[in-house]
C-alpha cells in the first residue's frame, strides 16, 4: 500500500505516492527524474547522494521517502538560479575541482551548506564539512580551494 | 609565456559545467521505455563443483522474462588478453570465488529479478578454498584451471645483462622482501550498463560504464557471435575507473544476452558489495629484491622475484606480472636486471589493472631499498638517485627508449620546494622526510589483442555554416579530462577558440580508440585529433588559396581569424558571398573586419561540400624482441619525484602525513589544471594504499570489508597540503610534446612515505598498509632489538 507524501523540492511542491521502503534517493532519481544525486554505495558511506533537507546535508540513501514528508529539500538541480551557476558551482568549474563528477553534487551541497552558515570557514572547517563526501579523483585539494575561493569573495 | 592560444592553459573543462549542475548523464541516470532489470546469481562458496542448477522456480515467478545460465550463454572463453581467455559468461563446471556468476534473470523490476535469482537452486560439491599463494601452490592442491598446474596462471623469467656478473662487481648487496595488500579502486560509480537488442534489425547497443568501448565491442561480438558491425558500445559519463573498468565485466555480456532473449532493453548495476566482489583492482604483491651497488653508488644489478595473488581469473594479470618486472628498467641506469614473476590463481575475485599497473609495489619495494643502500653508503638518497639517473635518449636494459626524461628537473624541483637540505636528517624526533622517484608508460606500445590496428582515430567535421568544428572520437572521458584535452588540441591545431569545438566521444560508431588505460589518451588520441585537425585546416587553406589566388602557405588561422602572412589580398568578394547567404543576420562582418574562420569554413563548404577529415595514430615499431617485450614498451615515458613529510607518534604508531610535494614531467601540459588534478589524485590514491587500504577476507574467502566504511580511502581530513609542480621536457613522440601524467604520479608516493617513516622513527616497514598497529609493533621491535 503506497503512502501519499507532500514535500518541497527545489522550491517546487510535490505530492507523490511512495512505497514504505522507498528511499528519498530512489524517489528523487527514479520517480522524479532528479538524477543529480548519485548512488554510490546505498549505505551512507560515500556522500554522493547528499541533498539538503531542512538546511542540513543528509545522505538521501539513508532517508526514507516517507521521512521526507513535509520537508524542504534542495538537490543539486536547485542550486543554480536564474542568474546561472551558483558561485560555488562556478568555483568548482574554474578551479578544476571536478574530475569524474560523481561526487560533485554531494560535494557542492555540503560546501554550500557550510558557506550558508559560515561564510568564511577555516580550512579545517571546510575539510570537516566535506569529510562525509568521498572523492577518489581529485585528492580534495582543488575542491578545498574552490570552497575557499568562494568564502574569500563572500 | 606560451606561444599557444588554447593549449598549455588553465582552460576550464568542457564537461564540468554539466557535472556541477548534476546534469551530466551517467549510466544509472539512463532509462528506456519498457526496460527490464537484470540480476545475477553469484556463488556463495569460494570453490566447488556445480552438480546441478535448477531454474524452474525462478522461471515461474511472476514478472520474470528470462533466466539464463551457461546453457544459454555458451562456453566461448573470453577475458582481457587472448593469451589468457579463461573466463566464461557463467560457470558451468566449477565456481572459483565467492561472487562467481552462475545465472542471471531479467524481470520487470529489480526486486523481482533479485527474488528470482535467489530462487535458482544450485547443488555444489564444495572443494578446498585456496585463499593464499602458499595454499594454491601446495603439493596436491586442487587446480583452478586445468591448463595451469600448481595454479601458476603466468610465469615470467627474464634476464637483461647478467645479474650474477653484476653482483660480483658490487661492493654492497642488499636483499629485502616487501608485501602489499589487495586493493579496491573505490571509484565512486558502481559499474552498470543497459543493453538494447533490436530483434528486427539484430543491432545491439550497449551503454556501459566502461573505460574501453572498443575492447568491450570486440568481446561482445566474439562471445555473443554477432557481427562486429552490429554491435555498438556507448559510454556515458563515467564515475571514474582507474583500470578496473578497462576490461569487459560479466554484466556487460549478460545484459546483452538477456536483451537478445527478451527483445527489450535490460539494465544491470553492481551494488557496492558486488563492485568489491568483481574485484579486478590491484593485486597483492610479494617482492623479494636483491640489489648490488659499487662503493661509489653505481647501481650494478637487480634481481626481482615477485609473487602475485591473482584471484580466480586472469583479467589483466598477464600484463601485470610482466609490468611488475619491466617497470624497474628505469629511470636509473641499471645494466643487469633479472626478473622472476609468478601470478598465482586463488579462490578470490580476480585482480587486474589499477593506476600504475603492476609497477606501484615493485617501485615501493625498490625505492625503499635504494634509501637503505644510500644510508649504508653514507650518501644522501637524492645524491644516489641523481648519480644513477638516466637522461633523455638513454635506453633501459629492457629496451625502453627514454625519448624525453626530465627526471633530474623533477628531483631538483621537489628538493628545492621542500627545503630538503635543511630538513633531511635534521627534523625533530618523530618528524621525518622521505623521497622517491618513478616513471610510467604514455600508452601501451601494443594493443591488448595482437593487431595492426590504429590505436586511435578521430574525425573532425565542420558544420556547414557557423564555423563550429565537431570532433568525434571513440576515446573515453572517464573523469581524467580527455574530452577537454582533445578539444583543446583540435582548437589549437585548427586555430579556433575552444568554445568553437564540440566533442562527442566514447562511442564505437565514432571510430577506433583503444580507450582509457595505460595513460595513453593524451599521447595517442591526441595525435589522431591533431592529424584530423591539421587535415581539416589544410582543406580550408586550400579553398581560400584557390579563391584568392594566393598560395596556401601564405595563409594561417589563429584565434578564429584568417591570417595572411604576406600582404592581405582583397577578400571582399568572399565576404559578399558570405553576407548574401546571411541576409537578415545582425552579426555579419563589416568591411574592415578581418576575414574569419566562420566565413572561410562556409566558403569551403560551398566549394567542396562537408569539410571533414579522418585522423589516425599508431606507434612506430617499439621495444625489444624478447618474450614479453611488449609490456612496458611505450612511445614515451612520464616521470616524477616526490617528497613527503610526516609525523610518527611513537606512543600509538599513528602516522600523520604533513606535506607532499610532487614534480611530474608530463612532456608538455595541454591543460595545466588537469595535469595538476591527475598528480593530486594520484598522490591521494597512493596515500590511501600506503596508510589504510586492504581488502580483507574471512577464512571462507568472503570479503569482510566490501563497503566504503570499512575499506578506508582517504577523506578530505586525511589529505595534507599537496604541492604539484609541472615539469615540461618536450617529448618528441607526443602531440605538442605531451606525454602521460595519469598513472606515473602514483609511483613514488608509497616509497616516499616509507622513507619518511624511517627518517621519523628509525624503522623500516616491509608490509602495507601502515596501520598504527603495524607501525607501533615495528617501533617496539626496533627498541627491543636496540636494548638487547
Amino acid at each position: 500500500m503506497k503512502q501519499i507524501i507532500n514535500l518541497t523540492i527545489n522550491d517546487k511542491k510535490y505530492e507523490v505516492a511512495v512505497d514504505a521502503n522507498l528511499t528519498l534517493l530512489d524517489l528523487l532519481r527514479y520517480q522524479l527524474g532528479l538524477t543529480g544525486a548519485k548512488k554510490g554505495c546505498e549505505l551512507g558511506d560515500c556522500g554522493a547522494c547528499a541533498v539538503i533537507m531542512d538546511g542540513k546535508p543528509v545522505n538521501s540513501c539513508l532517508v526514507l521517502a516517507v521521512q521526507a514528508n513535509g520537508k524542504n529539500i534542495t538537490t543539486i538541480e536547485g542550486v543554480e538560479d536564474e542568474n546561472g551557476l551558483h558561485p560555488l558551482q562556478k568555483a568548482f568549474v574554474e578551479k578544476g575541482a571536478i574530475q569524474c563528477g560523481f561526487c560533485t553534487s554531494g560535494m557542492i551541497l555540503s560546501g554550500k551548506t557550510l558557506l550558508d552558515k559560515k561564510p568564511n570557514p577555516t580550512e579545517t572547517e571546510i575539510k570537516s564539512a566535506i569529510s562525509g563526501n568521498l572523492c577518489r579523483c581529485t585528492g580534495y585539494q582543488k575542491i578545498i580551494e574552490a570552497v575557499q575561493s568562494v568564502s574569500c569573495e563572500g | 609565456m606560451s606561444n599557444y592560444d588554447v593549449i598549455n592553459s588553465n582552460a576550464p573543462r568542457v564537461d564540468t559545467p554539466a557535472k556541477a549542475k548534476g546534469k551530466a548523464i551517467f549510466i544509472d541516470d539512463m532509462s528506456m521505455p519498457d526496460m527490464l532489470f537484470g540480476a545475477l546469481l553469484q556463488s556463495p562458496i569460494a570453490h566447488g563443483k556445480i552438480l546441478n542448477i535448477d531454474i524452474s522456480a525462478a522461471k515461474k515467478l511472476k514478472g520474470v522474462k528470462a533466466v539464463v545460465t551457461a546453457k544459454e550463454a555458451g562456453l566461448i572463453p573470453y577475458g582481457v588478453s587472448p593469451a589468457r581467455y579463461d573466463e566464461n559468461v557463467f560457470c558451468h563446471d566449477n565456481v572459483r570465488y565467492i561472487g562467481d556468476e552462475i545465472a542471471a534473470v531479467a524481470a520487470v523490476d529489480l526486486e523481482t529479478a533479485i527474488a528470482a535469482a535467489s530462487l535458482i537452486k544450485v547443488d555444489y560439491q564444495e572443494l578446498p578454498a585456496l585463499l593464499t599463494i602458499d595454499d594454491a601452490m601446495a603439493e596436491g592442491a586442487p587446480v583452478l584451471h586445468k591448463k595451469y598446474p600448481r595454479n601458476i596462471c603466468a610465469q615470467v623469467n627474464q634476464e637483461f645483462g647478467n645479474f650474477e656478473a653484476g653482483l660480483k662487481e658490487s661492493d654492497i648487496i642488499k636483499t629485502t622482501t616487501f608485501k602489499s595488500k589487495r586493493q579496491d579502486a573505490a571509484f565512486l560509480e558502481p559499474q552498470g550498463c543497459i543493453a538494447n537488442f533490436d530483434k528486427l534489425t539484430e543491432n545491439l547497443t550497449l551503454y556501459s560504464s566502461t573505460q574501453v568501448p572498443h575492447y568491450v565491442q570486440r568481446i561482445l561480438s566474439m562471445v555473443l557471435k554477432l557481427p562486429i558491425g552490429k554491435v555498438r558500445v556507448i559510454k556515458p559519463y563515467l564515475g571514474a575507473g582507474f583500470g578496473i573498468k578497462a576490461g569487459t565485466n560479466t554484466m556487460e555480456i549478460v545484459s546483452c544476452l538477456l536483451s537478445m532473449k527478451t527483445g527489450k532493453p535490460v539494465k544491470m548495476n553492481y551494488s557496492r558489495e558486488q563492485v568489491f566482489m568483481f574485484g579486478r583492482a590491484r593485486h597483492q604483491f610479494v617482492h623479494t629484491m636483491t640489489t648490488g651497488v659499487k662503493k661509489d653508488g653505481t647501481l650494478m644489478a637487480l634481481k626481482n622475484e615477485c609473487y602475485l595473488d591473482g584471484g580466480a581469473y586472469t583479467s589483466f594479470g598477464i600484463a601485470t606480472v610482466y609490468y611488475s618486472g619491466s617497470l624497474l628498467g628505469g629511470p636509473y641506469k641499471l645494466p643487469n636486471m633479472k626478473y622472476d614473476g609468478y601470478r598465482i590463481y586463488t579462490n578470490k575475485p580476480a585482480c587486474g589493472a589499477q593506476r600504475g599497473h603492476g609497477g606501484v609495489i615493485a617501485r615501493a619495494c625498490w625505492e625503499q631499498q635504494l634509501d637503505m643502500i644510500a644510508e649504508e653508503l653514507g650518501m644522501d638518497p637524492i645524491e644516489l638517485r641523481l648519480k644513477n639517473m638516466m637522461v633523455t635518449g638513454d635506453i633501459t636494459c629492457n629496451d625502453f627508449n627514454m625519448s624525453s626524461l626530465g627526471m633530474k628537473e623533477c628531483i631538483e624541483a621537489v628538493k628545492d620546494g621542500s627545503e630538503w637540505n635543511k630538513k633531511k636528517g635534521k627534523l625533530p624526533k618523530g618528524k621525518g622526510i622521505g623521497m622517491a622517484c618513478g616513471f610510467f608508460v604514455s600508452g601501451a606500445g601494443y594493443p591488448i589483442y595482437r593487431s595492426d590496428t590504429y590505436h586511435s582515430t578521430a574525425v573532425i567535421k565542420l558544420t556547414e555554416d557557423g564555423g563550429t568544428a565537431l570532433l568525434y572520437t571513440a576515446s573515453s572521458e572517464i573523469g581524467q579530462g580527455s574530452d577537454t584535452t582533445m578539444a583543446m588540441i583540435a582548437a589549437e591545431t585548427l586555430g579556433i577558440p575552444l568554445s568553437d569545438i564540440r566533442i562527442e566521444s566514447g562511442d564505437t560508431d565514432f571510430g577506433v580508440d583503444l580507450g582509457a588505460y595505460s595513460s595513453r589518451q593524451t599521447l595517442m588520441t591526441g595525435h589522431a585529433v591533431y592529424d584530423a585537425a591539421a587535415h581539416v585546416k589544410q582543406q580550408i587553406l586550400e579553398v581560400l588559396a584557390e579563391e584568392l589566388n594566393i598560395s596556401a602557405d601564405e595563409i594561417d588561422i589563429k584565434k578564429g581569424i584568417i591570417i595572411f602572412k604576406k600582404s592581405q589580398p582583397d577578400f571582399s568578394k568572399l565576404r559578399e558571398r558570405y553576407i548574401k547567404e546571411h541576409r537578415g543576420w545582425t552579426d555579419n562582418p563589416s568591411a574592415d573586419d578581418p576575414l574569419t574562420f566562420k566565413e572561410a569554413s562556409r566558403i569551403a563548404f560551398l566549394a567542396k561540400g562537408i569539410i571533414s577529415a579522418n585522423g589516425k595514430y599508431k606507434p612506430h615499431q617499439l621495444g625489444g624482441k624478447f618474450k614479453g617485450a611488449a609490456v612496458g614498451t611505450s612511445p614515451a615515458y612520464g616521470c616524477s619525484a616526490q617528497i613527503v613529510e610526516l609525523t610518527v607518534d611513537e606512543q600509538t604508531g599513528q602516522i600523520t602525513i604533513d606535506n607532499m610535494i610532487d614534480a611530474h614531467d608530463c612532456g608538455f601540459a595541454i591543460n595545466r589544471v588537469s595535469v595538476e588534478g591527475q598528480m593530486e589524485g594520484s598522490l591521494s590514491m597512493g596515500l590511501g594504499e600506503a596508510m589504510f587500504e586492504e581488502v580483507k577476507f574471512d577464512s571462507k574467502g568472503k570479503i569482510i570489508n566490501a563497503d566504503l566504511a570499512e575499506y578506508k580511502i582517504p577523506t578530505a581530513l586525511d589529505m595534507p597540503p599537496v604541492k604539484a609542480i609541472i615539469v615540461e621536457s618536450s617529448e618528441p613522440n607526443g602531440p605538442f610534446g605531451a606525454k602521460e601524467v595519469g598513472e606515473g604520479a602514483i609511483m613514488p608516493t608509497i616509497p616516499a612515505i616509507l622513507n619518511a617513516v624511517y627518517d621519523a622513527a628509525g624503522v623500516r616497514i616491509f608490509e602495507l598498509p601502515l596501520t598504527p598497529e603495524r607501525v607501533y609493533q615495528a617501533i617496539l621491535d626496533y627498541k627491543n632489538k636496540k636494548a638487547s
